[in-house]
Order: structure tokens, then sequence, then C-alpha cells
């Protein structure tokens, strides 16, 4: 049995596992201590101080979050030199913090204004630090807004950026008053290794970084009588959207999001899940020629395993720090940037629309959809494909300043043309969606049968670890396909570019055997997007996950090739996957960056 | 400097003479000394209650019998020469003068705890030091070859930030990170460089372990006074026609001190560098050096700085001079020590310029306790002393 230890806290006697922290112990005891630096997400920096709390029979206060439970020790929460102390520590970190509330994109969701107001700090007797320092906003990025004097120093970016994602692009520099997070040589953050995954928004307690917002400049495209202005929604927004606006995490709004929109004076609400639908027939399609090059034409210039494209962040990941491994990457465009393609061309001509007319905008769980929809590939169409990307969290905003009581909505269906999707669609939102959902497309076309898992719920790729892997073994082949008898199919999916990092250095040295692999760069996945309603923590996102598969089963087709729409556009306008029109609209070529 | 031992001897301070006495015999000590068992050597530290010299007066023999009771694949033994605190210059002569000390006491711990490497964390403004500190290492890991003991010693060069000369976040230092302190525990006895067990001393500390291995522990005991056992190297300067490095022995009164080494005009001076207490003239009497734990009057431990201030100084501008040095010096990683040192030097000025009253002298006196218990490592702990004691023995100072 393992051994359990004895501590008190404010006077009650608890039991914990040897090595439990005075934070977590106090919690499983109903007793909360407040936190800035600490993260679920994230390795204990212990640097903030807020947590101090009070140990008997030692004069220093100690750091709850940094500090384990020893047997009987006398924990103490909330004693006067528990509170002066804390009081102080809020007050110092609000003198070098620019705490111009009203005016700050995170007002309202700011986890040192809650402890102000907790606190009561009502007078600031403290110098103001701000002045003496020359900050400049770092506003270049089209995902991602940097503001040092919001900025306290706690590092939850840094670590962030180094232990989620393995790319470094932020770090604290210098010393005692001049600390600062900086980028490499102060670049921008638009000129340095930075993916725009934006994990490092989601985990910032303050407005020091924040996505750049394009929400006036969508207020103005609704306003405008010329425009024909369609939205897209990608499958995570809509596990995600309750969250901002008064539903516990977990619940699936979609039939709310769409009537939102529908209210906000979008003309067409369409669905990201359609083109995902897509992807995976392009991609699945994609992968298979890539086996027979390689199986049967012994193309020494084809590359195994194929990696998907979907995830902007993990494509800049590549760019910049594996940019001799472009040629592993699918050449499919992700499922915002074929919709956007799409929306200007087939859309278009469907519906009769002058292209030049419609304004495209994207739901996003993301910050580096923002950058990805701002590249110079991205206007096949013409025109710049997708014109605006919201995140999740500026779709709750806009829903909010309209007025719409989201809670009393009723639910309404996506539009019509580009809004019909399947299960395999949805759960794209979540890691190893886009392996699931390719490998029951792909099966089936080589096959002729259903992948073998029950349901269809190929369970081995799903979950919360970092890197999974699985394998099918193909049996009996359609004829065309007669060269993969026998083929195990090994498949990998990494989430969290720390994660991808791993795979990344096998493929590197050769060890990985590996046909197919999925690359997302939040962790979860999508679900856990940059863009996604903060917090979001390993609690979270286990319950967005559950509510994007019980969105999944609930869906009368489950396979992207059923999709009707999917059927008809290739009918109608792409004729077939790979095909020439597919090429031109649907895939896309990367960009070799430099690594730091 | 370092002429310590040729001044007139003064009956009121008990002068002595080993670290620097240089007798040549560091091979005859080390072999006598690795044929004794691990446990002997630490009773022998142990009894001797010799305390580490950087500043914090940890028991030594303890900080090498936890280490050495750990069960590790791997374990190191640093020697701290990363000098940084204000006034003091002690360690520089030590590694010049008589390197080979050092070196003897390295290799003995290593013995003791079971580690086959050893470092030197060099200040980096010791830059000067390391060629000749380098030809002393290959000399003595000859003979450690010769007489097959298996070890070797690295130099480390500092880069000149005063926080690396805390422990973990040397550590840090010399793992490549930046350097920040760590959370403790783990302390480094159990987990230090790379994690893994590690003594870290500092040099005067292994100097003296020298003195104890060489002539047993019970002269050392012999000198200071309870709870401040031996000898200490004292960096004497400022306002003192000599200013230098002198061991004496510990327990020696603040009056006796001054008698000796002050100018006849002295009118307080500053133990324990710039982290350490300000004591004014008419506080003399009641203050002795050594570590805590005297029943009557104040003991204040110290590094070594002894920093004499006479009437013509302004305790305004030395204060100003010590925060300035902290809120260029903290790490910036924690709260209270990073926005504390600001605070309180900002806030001396604006009282000085007259933009805010005397009585915010005091909500800041306030702050300097927090920063006392809040912070995360020794450097925000013990800004207060310095700032404390010198805005409440001379606040009119302050403000006028």
């Amino acid at each position: 049995m393992e051994k359990r230890i004895k501590i008190t806290i404010n006077g009650e006697t608890k039991e914990v596992s040897p090595g439990t922290s005075i934070l977590d112990a106090a919690n499983q005891s109903g007793v909360i201590i407040p936190t800035l630096c600490y993260h679920k997400d994230l390795c204990v920096a212990g640097n903030c101080r807020v947590c101090v709390i009070e140990i008997a029979g030692q004069k220093r206060l100690a750091a709850a979050c940094a500090t384990p439970c020893e047997d009987g020790m006398e924990v103490l929460t909330n004693t006067l030199k528990v509170r002066n102390a804390r009081k102080h520590i809020i007050e110092l970190l609000l003198s070098e913090h620019n705490a111009d509330c009203t005016s700050c994109y995170r007002n309202g969701n700011c986890e040192l204004q809650k402890l102000a107001s907790d606190y009561k700090i009502m007078t600031q007797d403290f110098l103001d630090l701000v002045p003496f320092r020359n900050y400049t906003i770092d506003n270049f990025s089209p995902s991602i807004i940097k503001d040092d004097s919001k900025c306290i120093r706690c590092q939850r970016c840094v670590r962030t950026c180094a232990e989620l994602q393995s790319v470094n692009a932020l770090t604290m520099s210098y010393k005692g008053e001049h600390a600062q997070i900086t980028t490499f040589f102060e670049k921008s953050m638009n000129d340095v290794v930075c993916t725009n995954c934006g994990q490092c928004v989601n985990h910032c307690p303050t407005g020091a970084l924040t996505e750049r917002n394009y929400i006036e400049d969508v207020w103005s495209a609704l306003a405008d009588k010329e425009k024909f202005v369609i939205v897209q929604t990608a499958p995570a927004v809509r596990v995600g959207l309750g969250e901002e606006l008064g539903f516990d995490p977990g619940e699936r709004v979609t039939g709310k999001m769409v009537s939102a929109l529908k209210r906000l004076g979008f003309h067409a609400v369409m669905d990201t899940d359609f083109t995902a639908d897509l992807t995976i027939m392009e991609e699945g399609s994609e992968l298979l020629r890539r086996l027979k090059e390689v199986i049967v034409e012994k193309r020494g210039d084809v590359k195994l395993p194929m990696a998907t494209s979907c995830s902007p962040g993990w494509i800049k990941f590549i760019e910049h720090l594996y940019p001799d491994f472009l040629n592993h990457l699918s050449s499919c465009k992700s499922p915002q940037q074929m919709f956007g393609a799409l929306v200007k061309t087939y859309y278009a001509k469907a519906k009769k629309i002058d292209p030049s007319k419609i304004v495209s905008v994207s739901i996003m769980p993301c910050t580096a959809k923002k950058f990805e929809a701002a590249r110079p590939e991205m206007r096949d169409s013409g025109f710049r494909d997708v014109d605006y990307v919201l995140t999740t969290r500026e779709l709750a905003i806009m829903i909010k300043q309209a007025g719409i009581d989201f809670l009393r909505l009723p639910d309404m269906h996506f539009d019509r043309l580009m809004g019909e999707s399947t299960g395999a669609g949805v759960i794209f939102g979540a890691t190893g969606g886009v392996m699931e959902a390719a490998l029951r497309t792909a099966y089936e076309l080589v096959t002729g049968r259903e992948v073998p898992f029950k349901n269809l719920n190929i369970t081995p790729v799903r979950g919360m670890e970092g890197l999974k892997e699985a394998s099918i073994k193909i049996d009996n082949p359609l004829k065309e396909w007669s060269f993969l008898e026998g083929v195990q199919l090994k498949c990998a999916v990494a989430h969290g570019l720390a994660n991808a990092k791993i795979v990344m250095d096998t493929i590197k040295k050769g060890d990985a055997d590996y046909h197919f692999v999925e690359f997302m760069a939040c962790p979860g996945g999508c679900l856990g997007g940059g863009g996604q309603p903060i917090p979001t923590n390993p609690e979270i996102r286990k319950r967005r996950a559950l509510a994007i598969y019980a969105e999944d089963v609930g869906m009368p087709l489950r396979k992207s090739h059923q999709n009707p729409e999917i059927i008809k556009i290739y009918k109608d306008f792409l004729g077939k996957p790979l095909g020439e029109k597919s090429h031109k609209l649907l895939h896309t070529t990367y960009i070799k960056r430099s690594s730091f | 400097m370092g002429e310590g031992q040729k001044m007139s001897t003064s009956h009121l301070l008990k002068r002595a003479d080993f670290i620097f006495k240089s007798d040549n015999d560091w091979e005859d000590v080390l072999k006598k000394n690795l044929n004794r068992t691990a446990n002997e050597l630490i009773n022998e530290l142990i009894s001797s209650e010799l305390k580490g010299r950087g500043g914090a007066g940890f028991p030594t023999g303890l900080k090498w019998k936890i280490s050495s009771e750990i069960k590790a694949d791997e374990k190191f033994v640093i020697c701290n020469a990363d000098e940084g605190e204000p006034g003091t210059f002690k360690d520089r002569e030590i590694l010049s003068r008589v390197p080979f000390k050092v070196l003897t006491a390295i290799a003995v711990c290593a013995y003791v705890i079971g580690a086959k490497k050893g470092f030197i964390y060099l200040r980096g403004e010791y830059f000067f030091l390391k060629d000749n500190l380098q030809s002393a290492i290959d000399e003595f890991e000859r003979y450690c070859r010769k007489i097959g003991f298996d070890f070797s010693i690295s130099i480390f060069m500092g880069s000149g930030a005063y926080i690396c000369g805390e422990e973990t976040a040397l550590f840090e230092s010399m793992e490549g990170k930046r350097g920040e302190p760590r959370n403790k525990p783990p302390f480094p006895s159990s987990s230090g460089y790379m994690n893994k067990p590690t003594v870290i001393n500092n040099v005067e500390t292994l100097a003296h372990t020298y003195t104890i291995f060489k002539y047993g522990s019970k002269r050392f005991y012999d000198l200071g006074v309870q709870f401040s056992r031996g000898t200490k190297l004292f960096s004497v300067s400022g306002d003192t026609p000599k200013p230098g490095i002198y061991e004496l022995e510990l327990g020696m009164s603040l009056v006796d001190f001054v008698e000796e080494f002050g100018d006849d005009d002295t009118k307080a001076v500053q133990v324990g560098g710039a982290s350490g207490f300000l004591v004014p003239r008419k506080r003399f009497p009641e203050t002795t050096i050594g570590f805590q734990g005297r029943l009557v009057g104040i003991s204040l431990p110290t590094g070594g700085s002894m920093m004499l201030f006479n009437s013509s100084r302004s305790m305004y501008n030395v204060l100003d001079n010590y925060l300035n040095f902290f809120a260029e010096e903290s790490c910036g990683q924690c709260t209270p020590c990073r926005v504390g040192c600001q605070q309180l030097l900002k806030g001396i000025k604006a009282v000085k310029r007259g933009e805010k009253n005397a009585a915010y002298l005091d909500k800041l006196l306030k702050l300097a306790e927090t920063m006392t218990y809040t912070a995360k490592c020794g450097l925000g702990q013990s800004v207060a002393n310095s700032f404390s004691s010198i805005v409440e023995n001379f606040r009119e100072e302050m403000i006028y």
C-alpha cells in the first residue's frame, strides 16, 4: 500500500500521498489558494509568490505550488501575515503592470484583475513603474500582439513555448528591473520562429499576449450592403464557444452557434466540416498515390511517412525547424483554405454571386489560421481566399456585443451547399481525428469494406496521450489496390509541437517506419487551440473531446466519402480527387524558413 | 591586501594564520586523508563545528554527510568561487595564493561523498585567475593519477551575474540555462548539478576544511566562541587606514573591530556586504561577529565583508548604491525581489525629492519585511537587511 503522510491545513488534518504539493493538498480539501504563475499544463515555476502560505515553525512563507507536503506539517493559508504578504505582492505586480483595464482586450478575463478585485486593492500606494520603461507594442504579426507593458513576468508563455511546443520563440531576457520576455534579438513575433499557434495567448494570465482581432473589420463588412458575407465554422468551435457564453465546458452548441451567426447578419452560414470531408478525399487519395509510387514504382523522390497539413501552426513549425522535410507534407490545403478557395469559385458560380463581392470569414479555434489566410499562396480563387479569421473568443465577443441571449437561442442548421458534413469532418477538431477520418475512408476505398473497428470508432488514435500509434493490416484489397495486400499500414498521431518534434526527430534519423502521421500544433488538437476560450487546461480539453466524439456519433453519416455534397462537388465541379481543378484550388506549396 | 599576517597584533582581536600559511604539504594531507574512512572525515568535520563561510552558515559536516548517504550513479563537488558580494575579496586571494589547499579539500570531499568530478565556478570578473588556477589543477590531477585517485576538476567561468553565486542559480548556469534560483526543496545535497547529489561549498569553507584535516578538528574548534567556531577571513574596506584581508577568530566584538580598523570617526559598519546589516555606532558594544545563536546581544553573520563608514558619508548614498545594485542584479524571476527592489530604490528617491512624505518610508519598511518572507531565494530575502537597518538607524538622512 502506498505510504500516506498527514498534514493539517488550517487546523484540519488531511492525508495525502508523498510528493503532493501544498497547493494540491489544499485544493483537495476545498481550501482555495490564489495562483498566478501556476498552470496545470506547465511545470511549476514558483515565481509570482501569490500562493504564499505559512508553515508553522517557519519564519518565512512558502510558495504552496512549489512546496511538497511533509509529514506533520501544519499549513495556514489565511493568517494576517499571509494576507498582508499576498496583498503586497499583488500591489507590486500592479505597479509594474499597465493597469489601464478599461482599454484592455482581456478586461473581464484577466487573472491579475481578478486578484486585485478579490483582495480589494483600492489604492495604489507604490510608484507606477510603467513610465520608467519604454514599452512598445509589437503588432506586426497577423496573429499575435505582444504588449510588454501588461506583462507580469510569470513566464507562463515562456514555459508554454518551450515545454508544450518546443519552439522557444519567447524567452526571458535581461535581469532585475530590466527583465523582460523577448524574442530572438527582440525582433517582431512576425519575424522569428513563432508558429502563431497562440498557446502563449491562451496561457497568458493578462493582456500581454493577445490575438490580433478582426472584430471591427467583420462588423464593417456585415454593414456593407454591397457585400455578401459568408462564414465557415471549424469543428472545434462548436465544443468551445459555449464556455464563453454561460455553458459548462463540454457543451455542444452547434445549433445555437448557427442561429447566432445568422442573427449577426452573415448571409450564409456554412461548415468547415464540409471541407474537412473534402480534405479526406484529397489527402486520402494522395496517401494511396504515394503508397503506390513508393511500393510499386519504387520512386525515391516520394517520401513516407506522409504528414498531414491541416494545422497551420504545425506547417510553420516544420517550415522553420525541419525545412528539408517539407516533401513529407501532404500538399493539401487546410480545410479552412479549401473552403476559402471554393467559396469564391464553386459557390459563387452556383449561387451566381460576383466573387469580388464576397467577404469570406472563418471562425477558428486558432490564431495560426490568421497567418495562414494571409499567406500569399492562399489566393487561388483570384482573390484572397479567406478574408478574415476570427477566433472562438472573438465570435463570443461579437455575440455579446450584438445583444444576443445565447442561452435561449433556438437551434438552426447550416445553410446548404458547403454546409453538409459527416462525423468524419467533426472529429478533425480532436487529436487523432484526421487520422481516424482518413482511415475510415481510405480503408473502404481500398478494400470495399468498412474499417474493422467497432462502430467505426478507431480508439487507438483517440485520447490525450501525446504520441499515439496504430496499424491496420490490409487484407483482400480491391483489384486496383492489390499491391497493398498484406501491408501493415502504420500510423502515428502527435499533438502539441513538443510531440511533433519527437516524431520529426525519429523521421530525421531515419528510424520511423510510419506511412502516415497526423500532426496538430496544439495539445489535444484544435479543441485545445490557441484561439479557444481561456482557460484551457487538461480537464477542459478532455470535456471538449468527449463533446466532439458525441457529435460524431450523433451524425447520420460518419464517413467523408458518403457526404452527398462531396459527391456532388466532384460530379459538378472538381472532377476527381487530385484532378486538375483540385490541384489548382485545393493544393498548395510550402516555404523553407530560418530556424530562429 | 593580504598583509594581515604582517600587521601588528592587537590583544583585543585574535589573529590567526591558517589559510594563507604557505605550507607546501598538500600532497601529504591529501594522501593521509584519503586513507581515512569517509565516516571518520565526516565526524572530524562535524566535531569542528565548521559552518559555511559563504554567509549562510550551514554546518559543513552535515552537508557532506547528507550527500554521502544518498545513493546515486553520479555525484559532484562544486567550489563556489563566484565571489560577488560587494566588499568581499577573500576568495580571490585564496585561489591565487593557496590554490592547492582548495583543490585538496575538493578532492577529499569527492572521496567522502563518492564523486569523481569537481568544478570550480569562477566569477566572470576573475578571468585573470584562470590560467594559473588551471596550471595548479593540472599539477593536482597529475598527482591524483600518480596515487591512483580517480578524480578531475574543471573550471567553469561565470558570466558576471551576481545571482549565480546562489547555489541553485549556479547549477542552472552550469547546465547552460539562464541563471535563476530553483525552488527548494529539493536541496543540492540530494539534487544539485544535473539533478545529482552535489556538495557545493564556498572557497573559504573548503580552505578551512584543509586546516581541519591537517590539524584535526580540536585545533579549529578551540578557536572562536560557542555557535561560531574557528576563524574567518574578513575583507576590510571603506574608511579604514588599513584595508585588506585578515584572518580573525569569530565572536569578536564590533567595538574591538572598530578600535583596530576604524579611523576614529567610524559612524557605522556594514557587516556582510550589500545583503548584510548596517550597524550604527551606538550598537557597536552589543554586536559581535559570528553566527546567530548567542543568548545575549546581537550576533551578525558575514560572508566576510566589513565596510566602515565615517561621518563624511551620506547613508542615503550608501543605501541608494546598494539598492541600485540589487535592482540590477535581482534575476527578475520572482515578484517580491524584482519589483520590490525597484520600489525600494525609487521609493527612497521619491522621499528624498519630497514627492512622497516621510511616512512612505514606513510603507517601504513593511514591503522590505514582505520581501524577506516571500522572495524565492536568499537574494530577495536579504535585501531588507541593509534597507531596514539603514532606514531605521538613519531615517533623517533619508529624508533631508
